[in-house]
């Protein structure tokens, strides 16, 4: 790139060829004022108010479209240059409403801003006003359509960034109106963006909607707790309530963009089924008491029970100083019994693993990823702006390869894929494995020998084999599955064979961080030997005589919630630490109200290990706690030593030393070895394919009611392809009966010819099927 | 060969022939034979846009640019995929020129587009054609399905490795098309919403590849100036404004029609080709380029000569060369008043002057035809269209702001007539 | 997915015209295709249903707004039903200096409707156009978009509304 010589305002610049006066004057930090403009969106050059002065030219030009060109001698506050911004904002404000007073965007509006610097006093124009209908988007965006001036980024955004074109612009001249095709929901899991990006009050937040005024809030700070992203939030507060949260910009997470499930759970922290005070089951009945009572009880009991027959669990949404002492603890009392891999189903890699488990690269390079190969994920619903890194590759002429048990639409081109079983996940990749090895002419792996190289198998080995940056990534279903040792193995041989990067991607927000803080059975903090223990399937296979579940809602989120909820009802004492509720009421002993996210201190390690601590943005609710204090309190009346921390950082210094970050980079290691890989014998029968539809990952956005109204919340149904409901005997939309190791269970049929055959997909982690048995495995199904 | 001779006629000589628009015609008369020796003899590339620059040939769409200077922008050598572009989308209210071109002269654009596409390494075209004119698709569908099946459009035409196909692509109302971004769009399968240049279409055209894209009768005398010379074409012309010309008259003549004249041939001669004003009236005002183009009083046109030059001195455009004559009964508000809906209708809608503007011209001419004009509508009209004018995407804010200003600027008093007597002045 | 209505579906001719106008354009281009296609749909179902519009897209593989907003652009594509004789008069300037404003009051006396309305049998619906290119032939209006009647008078208009059943 070659440099040129331009001037701005009278200001000499260096600036790159190809850039446009906007880039270089946002360099020089120049404001040109601008409303279509936006630096992740296509140009579309469309508001004509940052047209600026150049010298030479015959009008006025974009700044936003007009590339740099070397002696270019910019004005961007001429008179000239002032008289057309004026010009346009003129012809924007004639049909724009004026209802600032009553608009939810009055204090954060582009154009109200705009507006002050280059609008008029008073309107020349007499005629009468534009009307548009509002639009229903959903229950998550607000529309004001009447207030919309057209600059497209919400329909840019649909098309570019969310992959899909939901929002169009029908119509033409003055008519056009921005709305969905048949008044359609807005069904994107990154919707809610088009909030932000809309320069007007044309869309808004629906649950945010005249609740507060924008300067009314105070902004803070925050790591979003869901995903393994780790996306950077502005949380933003009124009265020490959540009032909405918002993207904080960082380039190398979450970029401007937020998931919708980030923006919208803050709705499930200020529910009424929020534990407020500490509770204890006295003679069947939840009394209210103290934490000192209560907390007394709860390690006075558990002095009682030999620690070997203790088990504790904790969801992987927790802080890495929680899940730090919560290992700290049950290994002070001598139980390695410590585990927060819920929905694994196949730990034999805890002894073959070298470290933590990683995305394998920093979060950015996904966008700009030549050849990728993911192994059973649901990109787009558990890893939302993951997904639209990896179709910013695509589009970048980058070629994706699945292999999945379900075709869920990615929103992007797929190179090859392939679709298949559960039980057929690992041969299939045995057969990628092989036709890499053959094409490449080198030995076939022992652990691929098994594996046929199709035609599929053999594109996708192509594909691999070229380009310049190359990945394999695992998704949350390799990492449930019960052979993801082999998955994970295979996985790596064909990353080996590829000379690619492999990764895992991160099933939960700290999925990364709770391994490299060691709650895990015999690996501690940054993989210090500890003692060993049960994991989590061992734990609730059999029940154990105490559980202390650390925001655990077992019959939600666990692999197999029959027999979680059986042993843990069979547990002589229950201790549930949680800021809800829920069900907890009919099987736990003791409650303890601590913190969500918002109202503690802590730190979450995202899958690339960027270690991301954040404050509390709110007082806790009522007598409410956070979790590492609770747990250290607990230390201490139980006697154990090391229980001294006085702040949160105290707790990750303990954990992961003087310098969290190059410890657990150091710690981050996706190499295993010694796998054995067995063929898979033929399935017989059914089986279940199994997903946590994204708004049931976590107990917050559980209780996000706006998000519950969404499509993706839809009510859990049986898919099937229409060869298995024509076998069964089945009706599309009729009833089925499924049933695995439990009670049988009525759900609608719903015809997806995406699916394998022989496989009925019914979504876990739902409260309308945690009756029904583990995610994987045989299922029957029945006419009703 | 006689039709080939260096006669005024370049486009429109088939018109007075039996089956004019037939490829058996147009063969029997010498066409397709410099499609021929071209491909044949490979004659250069650059030799072509040589002669194209020598005929001094203007583009005939409205913007009168040059040519051979535009064919070669074109990145010839560009290795991928490239595409020529015919604009048959004719909106520019008074322009009729290229639907005659179409109806009865089809083999001579195809032959023009086909020396492009070799010129210009083309292997594929479309001619856009608009919406309104179906049966003319139809025409012109039918002569590309001879010309497939005689050899001149297909793979390795005339035994050599040229392969050229050309395929017709129809709007279906919209005015913007006929600008040539839009028209990109349109031929995508989108709005004819027009793009920003740069890039322009020459480097990032169709499909996001290099395009050229002419107009209709541009095209069409390509085939003329390869057999005859760039000289022989300018020589029917006048300096920098080569060749004869299709100049559309419609209004208040006699006789409205095409009439292919020489560039620089005098307005009163054009007039009375025509057949001269209607019903011995007089003449009042005539809009020289196409409705865009602003409008002159009589007095100026008599004086003007028919090409680029002179009628850009007057204050106009040549534009299409559409005609637009109007006599002594017009009401110049009422005229402004339908020619300011056109644009207002007509406004893609992408770029908030043109989109605000055109709809608040309209309504403000609207009221004055209405009698609700108000004093301080002049100043404001001629202020917004100030407004309006370069501040847009694309030409079509330019060409609803000139009208508005001319209209102001030379027939004023009817206008002030109209506000303050709420009535018509004529 | 393909809309299981099958009142929407086009006739095997509809859908072979289509194939011709997709096989125009570059394999991955069969958007291009999308004008030729509502045409031809809108000249087998007489309007464009929004169901049909969207059986469209899937044809050629496009979101459905993004043929509804062509659709909705270009005004030859009817978005409302519309009689069995749609007749588009050109009122621009040309037209109507050859008498193009008398031409639209006749027809609206004689059908008893005005422009954008359909007369209540469902026989006509009247239209007001923009230039059709053909000025030189003014006044015109087109009969079903496609065919273009020019030179007219009160009396040739009224010949052609009698044709027309």
């Amino acid at each position: 790139m070659a440099t040129l010589n331009i001037e701005i305002d009278g200001r000499a610049l260096q600036v790159e060829s190809g850039d446009t006066i906007m880039d270089a004057a946002n360099q020089a930090g120049i404001t040109i004022p601008h409303f279509c403009y936006h630096k992740k969106l296509s140009i579309a050059a469309n508001c004509r108010m940052c047209l600026v002065q150049v010298e030479k030219a015959p009008k006025p030009l974009p700044a936003c479209a007009t590339p740099v060109t070397d002696g270019m001698k910019v004005y961007t506050r001429s008179e000239y240059a002032i008289n057309a911004q004026k010009s346009v904002m003129e012809f924007l404000l004639i049909n724009h409403p004026l209802d600032c007073p009553i608009c939810d965007q009055g204090g954060e509006c582009t154009l109200q801003d705009l507006a002050v610097g280059y609008g008029g006093s008073s309107s020349r124009y007499q005629e009468i006003k534009r009307v548009v209908r509002d639009k229903n988007l959903g229950p998550l965006i607000a529309t004001d359509m009447t207030r919309c001036i057209h600059c497209s980024r919400c329909v840019r955004f649909g098309q570019e960034i969310a992959g899909v074109m939901e929002l169009g612009m029908p119509g033409r001249g003055e008519h056009t109106e921005v709305m969905p095709f048949l008044e359609s929901q807005v069904a994107s899991e990154l919707s809610g963006n088009v909030i932000d990006l809309c320069p007007v009050g044309a869309l808004t937040s629906k649950p945010f909607r005249y609740t507060a005024r924008s300067w009314e809030l105070s902004r803070r700070p925050s790591i979003s707790p869901h995903d393994s992203l780790g996306s950077n939030l502005e949380v933003h507060v009124k009265d020490n309530k959540v009032m909405r949260v918002l993207p904080r910009e960082n380039e190398d997470v979450n970029e401007c963009w937020l998931a919708d499930r980030d923006r919208f759970s803050y709705e499930g922290l200020n529910t009424a089924e929020r534990l407020t005070q500490p509770m204890v089951k006295y003679n069947g009945q939840w009394m209210e008491t103290t934490w000192q009572a209560a907390l007394e009880f709860v390690a006075d009991k558990l002095k009682t029970i030999p620690a070997e027959q203790i088990g504790a669990l904790s969801t992987p949404y927790r802080p890495a100083e929680e899940l730090f002492l919560l290992q700290k603890l049950m290994r002070g009392m001598g139980s390695g019994n410590v585990d927060h891999r819920l929905r694994q189903s196949d730990f034999s890699l805890d002894d073959k693993a070298h470290g933590g488990f990683w995305l394998g690269m920093p979060v950015t390079y996904m966008s700009r990823l030549n050849r990728m190969l993911v192994v059973g994920a649901n990109l787009r619903k558990d890893h939302p702006l993951m997904a639209h890194r990896i179709r910013e590759s695509v589009r970048w002429y980058g070629e994706l390869n699945l292999i999945n048990a379900h075709e869920d639409e990615f929103l992007g081109k797929v190179h090859a894929k392939r679709i298949v079983a559960p039980s057929q996940l690992a041969s299939t990749l045995a057969g990628v494995c092989r036709a890499l090895a053959e094409l490449k002419a080198l030995p076939v792996p022992d652990i691929a020998a098994h594996g046929v190289a199709d035609d599929t198998a053999r594109k996708m080995a192509d594909s691999l084999s070229g380009g310049e940056t190359r990945a394999v990534f695992l998704g949350n279903m390799a990492q449930h599955h019960p052979s993801y040792s082999q998955i994970h193995a295979l996985a790596q041989e064909v990353s080996r064979l590829a000379g690619a990067s492999f990764g895992v991607l991160g099933e939960a927000a700290n999925s990364v961080g709770a391994v490299a803080v060691g709650a895990i059975p015999g690996c501690g903090a940054l993989g210090q030997p500890a003692l060993k223990g049960l994991n989590a399937q061992q734990m609730l296979a059999q029940p154990l005589r105490a559980y202390l579940l650390l925001s655990v809602e077992a019959e939600l989120d666990t692999h197999d919630p029959v027999a979680a909820i059986a042993s843990i009802n069979a547990a002589e004492f229950v201790v549930m630490m949680s800021p809800y509720k829920g069900k907890s009421l009919d099987y736990a002993d003791v409650l303890l109200p601590i913190a969500p996210w918002t109202e503690t201190s802590g730190t979450f390690v995202n899958t690339e290990g960027r270690v991301q601590s954040f404050s509390a943005v709110v007082k806790p609710l009522g007598e409410t706690r956070p979790a590492w204090k609770v747990l250290r309190v607990l230390g201490n009346l139980l006697g154990l030593a090391g229980f001294e921390h006085n702040d949160s950082k105290e707790v990750l210094r303990d954990a992961l030393g003087d310098t969290p970050l190059g410890s657990v980079q150091a710690f981050l290691d996706n190499e295993v070895s010694g796998v054995k890989v067995e063929p898979p014998s033929p399935g017989e029968g059914l089986e279940r394919v199994a997903e946590v539809p994204i708004y049931q990952t976590d107990a917050v956005v559980r209780r996000s009611p706006s998000l519950q109204m969404t499509l993706d919340a839809s009510l859990p149904v049986a898919r099937m392809n229409s060869r298995l409901i024509a076998k069964l005997g089945l009706q599309e939309n009729g009833r089925v009966s499924v049933r695995q190791t439990a009670s049988a269970l009525t759900l609608k049929v719903q015809r997806d010819d995406f699916l394998p055959d022989n496989c009925v997909r019914v979504p876990s982690g739902h409260p309308l099927t945690a009756g029904l048995g583990p995610m994987f495995g045989p299922i029957t199904a029945e006419p009703v | 060969m006689s039709l080939l001779k260096p006669t005024p006629q370049v486009c429109s000589w088939t018109q007075a022939l039996d089956h004019s628009a037939s490829l058996a015609t147009y063969v029997a008369n010498g066409g397709y034979q410099a499609l021929r020796r071209v491909v044949t003899e490979q004659v250069s590339g650059d030799a072509i846009i040589a002669e194209l620059k020598t005929s001094a040939l203007r583009g005939r769409g409205g913007a009168g640019f040059p040519t051979g200077l535009k064919w070669s922008f074109m990145p010839r050598a560009f290795p991928g995929d490239k595409y020529i572009v015919c604009n048959s989308d004719e909106g520019e209210p008074g322009t009729f020129k290229d639907r005659d071109i179409l109806r009865h002269n089809p083999h001579q654009l195809i032959e023009g587009m086909a020396i492009a596409g070799y010129v210009l390494g083309a292997r594929v075209g479309y001619n856009y054609i608009h919406g309104e004119i179906f049966e003319i698709y139809d025409i012109f569908e039918r002569a590309l399905k001879e010309a497939r099946e005689a050899g001149y459009l297909g793979d390795n035409l005339f035994g050599t490795d040229f392969c050229f196909q050309l395929h017709a692509h129809h709007g279906y109302g919209a005015y913007i098309c006929g600008e040539e971004t839009a028209l990109l769009e349109s031929i995508e399968g989108k709005k004819g919403q027009p793009r920003f240049k740069p890039p322009f279409p020459a480097s990032f055209g169709l499909y996001g590849k290099p395009t050229t894209i002419n107009n209709t009768e541009t095209l069409a005398s390509v085939p003329w100036i390869v057999q005859h010379g760039g000289q022989a074409f300018l020589e029917l012309g006048k300096p920098n404004n080569g060749g004869p010309k299709l100049f559309s008259v419609s209004g208040h003549v006699n006789k409205p029609g095409n009439y292919e004249v020489p560039l620089g041939t005098p307005f009163a001669e054009l007039l009375e080709l025509a057949g001269g004003v209607r019903n011995g009236h007089k003449l009042k005002a005539v809009i020289p380029g196409g409705s865009s183009a602003p409008v002159l009083p009589a007095e100026v046109m008599m004086d003007c000569t028919m090409d680029f030059d002179c009628i850009a001195k007057a204050g106009s455009m040549l534009g299409s060369g559409a005609v637009i004559v109007m006599d002594e009964t017009v009401c110049m508000v009422r005229a402004l008043e339908r020619l300011s809906y056109f644009y207002f209708e007509e406004s893609c809608g992408q770029c908030t002057p043109c989109r605000e503007g055109t709809g608040w011209m309209y309504r403000v001419i609207h009221r004055i035809e209405h009698g609700q004009g108000r004093p301080e509508d002049m100043e404001l009209l001629n202020s917004v269209a100030g407004r309006i004018g370069g501040h847009t995407i694309c030409a079509l804010g330019d060409a609803a702001a000139m009208p508005v200003q001319s209209f102001l600027k030379h027939f004023g008093r009817e206008f002030e007539y109209h506000i303050e007597q709420k009535r018509c002045m004529v | 997915m393909a809309n299981p209505d099958s009142s929407l579906r086009l006739s095997a001719e509809s859908l072979a015209l289509i194939d011709v106008e997709v096989a125009k354009y570059p394999p991955d281009q069969k958007q291009s295709a999308v004008m030729g296609a509502l045409r031809i749909a809108q000249t087998e179902k007489g309007w464009l249903k929004p169901d049909l519009i969207e059986y469209v897209a899937d044809y050629l593989g496009m979101p459905a707004i993004a043929a509804y907003e062509v659709a909705t652009f270009y005004n030859m594509y009817d978005t409302q039903s519309v009689g069995r004789h749609k007749i588009t008069l050109c009122t621009n300037l040309p037209c109507t200096l050859m008498g193009a404003g008398e031409l639209a009051e006749h027809l609206k006396n004689k059908l008893g409707i005005g422009f954008g309305e359909t007369t209540e049998d469902g026989r006509f619906t009247l239209k007001e156009g923009e230039c059709m290119g053909a000025c030189g032939d003014a006044p015109m209006c087109l009969h079903n978009n496609h065919k273009m009647h020019t030179h007219l008078t009160p009396e040739k208009v009224d010949e052609l509304l009698d044709k027309l059943k």
